[in-house]
């Protein structure tokens, strides 16, 4: 009876293999993001954008072999201390390439072990200069937060004239931190004065840090925090009577965060990648298929809104198969060979990498909230020459 | 002066009362069982996730919230037949990593139901208008929090004075084996403890969620920390010095967050110095400082531990 059962485990065991025998090849590719903790919303909607590109194209060919692309998802619990398991996850699972993650802090943790198992990894929309600096295997599709910073320094100083910003982000959090060092350096330059404060993580209370910026005189509240503060102090300031207009970058282009506005006095705006409708063919896509997946729809937040992160991850999806394309090989090695040179026309624009392995950009999207119905609407577009 | 200093006085007193319901079911948890109940700060999210799901299930707002307090109260007991009851006789050490080990399952229970994500918390109305107090506006809610836990701790100080019940808890937590031996049902002693703090940690979390709007798993965590610094402040084991503990806290916290503001506008300073960092931190100090100078806290009785 007993060596029966062990016979029946060894072909179970065998199962899998016979499975997957007559099938084509598999290439994974890791999609390195947070899918619980403060980031976990944003994780889920640039996961969401990846998702929807492998279903859209889930096969690749690759040096005349048709291979089948197989995500493997791997949660980094936004958090510094989870991003290393999460990225041994990726390694050991052998990835061809990586794509992520939302949040700079988590992807500069992570970076390493990419890296000395020479994977290459894409930012989707990691902002921080940091995170592809002296190193050969991070590359990312979206702007840096210098860039962001300087659009956002001159839409405040030039567009809405203001003259003093408070300033609010999260202690430890390289992306809030960078961004407001960068946007204080701009606006300074510009001749405008910056208030800075910072709270530490899992601060629900915000109530004293919007009458600091009250009582200082601010013209802006700037805070490029995650999409749980954001919402939670957009919440605040509409229970406080707040006058100041709440400025972000691109981590609070949202739905959910324009859901918390809905109904309120409480002005947003924010730069960002990607306004919705620029790409009709996109949308329409992109739509229909999360209303077609219960478990989609609740990831992006319970309605069919896009958001720009699902863009930089459905563009960075088909970066990713260019790349193992251009490389003629699933090895890991020679995608990041190939890496640098590849350019693609995504939904986002036209998208190549320069010498650090950023992306070439040159415009970001003003966008703001109307109360009324928790919809971003499109303001501008800023060039900065 | 008075027109800068108010509105970070209001949001102590208002998260001071918050932190106040939940530091009595530390506090009396802690009288009877001589245990920190790691769990209890857990206990107040699960409440905040529950109303969120029964929000959800479209149960009318009159019955969701007798509902939430019952389910919450529910969880404490079951939480401490469960994890506590058969440790009774262990060393207090193994209770209170049981404590922890129930504190992370709860964290992660709710983590695998929620996706890791912010739940919006449901609007209660009336307490969530907005009103207008002197220089600041504020939600109802701020106001009704100090008033709310007077009353609570008024009855609960009745409950514990002037029943048998309370007697029986004062019995218990003077010695607990005599107590047993007069004939006092230790089990059902302890038991309406947790009940009781768990419909504190309920009340409690009905108010701060009403102001700070979502829940998550890891959202006990930081109430549930500094309402047991509270406890100890006060005194840990005394009721009264939990609920002025935690006023006490919840003021300082955010009067440390608006001192540059404060000293900026009465002209001690010309620059922010960045103390608003700095507000946790300085709760945590005051923890380490309190256990140092005073381990009995403002109002702890002092320890005449018999050998």
């Amino acid at each position: 009876m007993k060596k029966m059962l062990a016979l029946i485990m060894i072909l179970a065991l065998m199962a899998p293999v016979f499975a997957l025998a007559d099938d084509m090849p598999v290439v994974k590719i890791g999609v390195y993001e947070p899918a619980s903790g403060d980031s976990g919303a944003g994780g889920k909607q640039e996961a969401l954008g990846v998702q929807y590109a492998n279903v859209v194209t889930p096969t690749v060919v690759i040096g005349g072999v048709e291979y089948k692309v197989e995500l493997v998802p791997a949660d980094n619990g936004s958090s510094t201390d989870k991003a290393p398991s999460a990225a041994q996850k990726l390694v050991s699972e052998n990835v061809s390439v990586a794509l992520g993650s939302y949040g700079s802090s988590v992807s500069i943790a992570g970076s390493q072990y990419f890296a000395d198992a020479k994977i290459p990894v894409i930012g989707l929309t990691c902002t921080n200069p940091q995170v592809t600096a002296g190193n050969s295997h991070y590359f990312r599709v979206c702007f840096l937060d210098d860039f962001q910073a300087t659009v956002l320094a001159n839409y405040v100083s030039k567009t809405l004239g203001a003259n003093m910003v408070y300033c609010l982000g999260e202690l430890g959090n390289d992306y809030d931190q960078g961004l407001i060092a960068f946007f204080t350096q701009q606006f300074e330059a510009l001749g405008g004065s910056v208030i800075k404060e910072d709270f530490p993580t899992n601060t629900a209370d915000f109530t004293s840090y919007l009458t600091n910026a009250a009582m200082y005189g601010a013209d802006i509240f700037f805070c490029p925090v995650s999409i749980a503060y954001s919402t939670q102090i957009i919440q605040q300031a509409a229970a406080q009577g707040f006058e100041i207009s709440i400025l972000g970058g691109d981590t609070l282009d949202s739905n959910v965060v324009a859901e918390a506005a809905k109904g309120t006095n409480v002005s947003v705006v924010i730069t960002t990648f990607y306004q919705e409708g620029a790409n009709e063919e996109f949308d329409s896509g992109f739509k229909a298929w999360l209303n077609s997946d219960s478990e989609a729809l609740t990831n992006n937040g319970g309605n069919d809104m896009v958001s720009a992160v699902s863009v930089m991850g459905y563009d960075g999806y088909y970066m990713a198969l260019a790349a193992l394309q251009a490389a003629g090989s699933p090895d890991s090695a020679a995608v990041m060979a190939a890496l640098p040179s590849v350019a693609i026309d995504g939904v986002s624009g036209h998208i190549a990498f320069d010498e650090k392995g950023d992306a070439i950009r040159t415009s970001a999207f003003v966008k703001t909230i109307n109360n009324e119905t928790g919809e971003w609407i499109f303001v501008t577009e800023q060039t900065v020459e | 002066m008075w027109d800068t200093v108010f509105p970070y006085l209001l949001s102590g007193i208002s998260v001071g009362g918050q932190y106040a319901l939940i530091a009595i079911g530390y506090t009396m948890v802690y009288g009877i069982l001589r245990l920190i109940n790691f769990a209890h700060g857990d206990v107040f999210m699960v409440a905040g996730i529950v109303m969120v799901y029964i929000a959800a299930s479209g149960v009318p707002l009159w019955l969701s919230i007798p509902l939430v307090l019952i389910i919450t109260a529910l969880v404490g007991f079951l939480i401490e037949r469960v994890a506590y009851k058969p440790l009774r006789s262990a060393p207090r050490m193994s209770v209170m990593i049981s404590a922890i080990g129930v504190s992370y399952t709860l964290q992660n229970l709710v983590l695998y139901v929620t996706g890791g994500l912010n739940k919006q918390y449901p609007t209660i109305p009336w307490v969530s208008e907005t009103i207008v107090l002197g220089a600041a506006k504020t939600k109802l809610v701020t106001v009704v929090t100090p008033i709310l836990v007077i009353i609570l701790v008024a009855a609960l100080v009745t409950l514990i004075n002037k029943t048998k019940i309370g007697m029986a808890m004062r019995a218990v937590s003077k010695d607990f084996e005599t107590s047993q031996l007069m004939g006092i049902k230790i089990n059902s002693v302890i038991s309406a403890t947790f009940v009781i703090g768990s419909f504190l940690a309920g009340v409690g979390s009905l108010l701060y969620f009403t102001n700070y709007s979502t829940v998550i798993q890891t959202s006990g965590a930081m109430p549930g920390l500094k309402a047991f610094v509270a406890a100890v402040f006060g005194g840990i084991g005394s009721i009264p010095g939990a609920v002025i503990g935690a006023f006490l806290i919840g003021i300082m916290e955010n009067i440390i967050k608006g001192l540059d503001v404060i000293l900026f506008k009465s002209g001690v300073i010309t620059k922010p110095l960045g103390l608003a960092t700095f507000s946790d931190a300085f709760t945590f100090a005051l923890l380490i400082i309190i256990l140092v100078v005073k381990p009995t806290g403002l109002f702890g009785e002092a320890a005449t531990d018999k050998v």
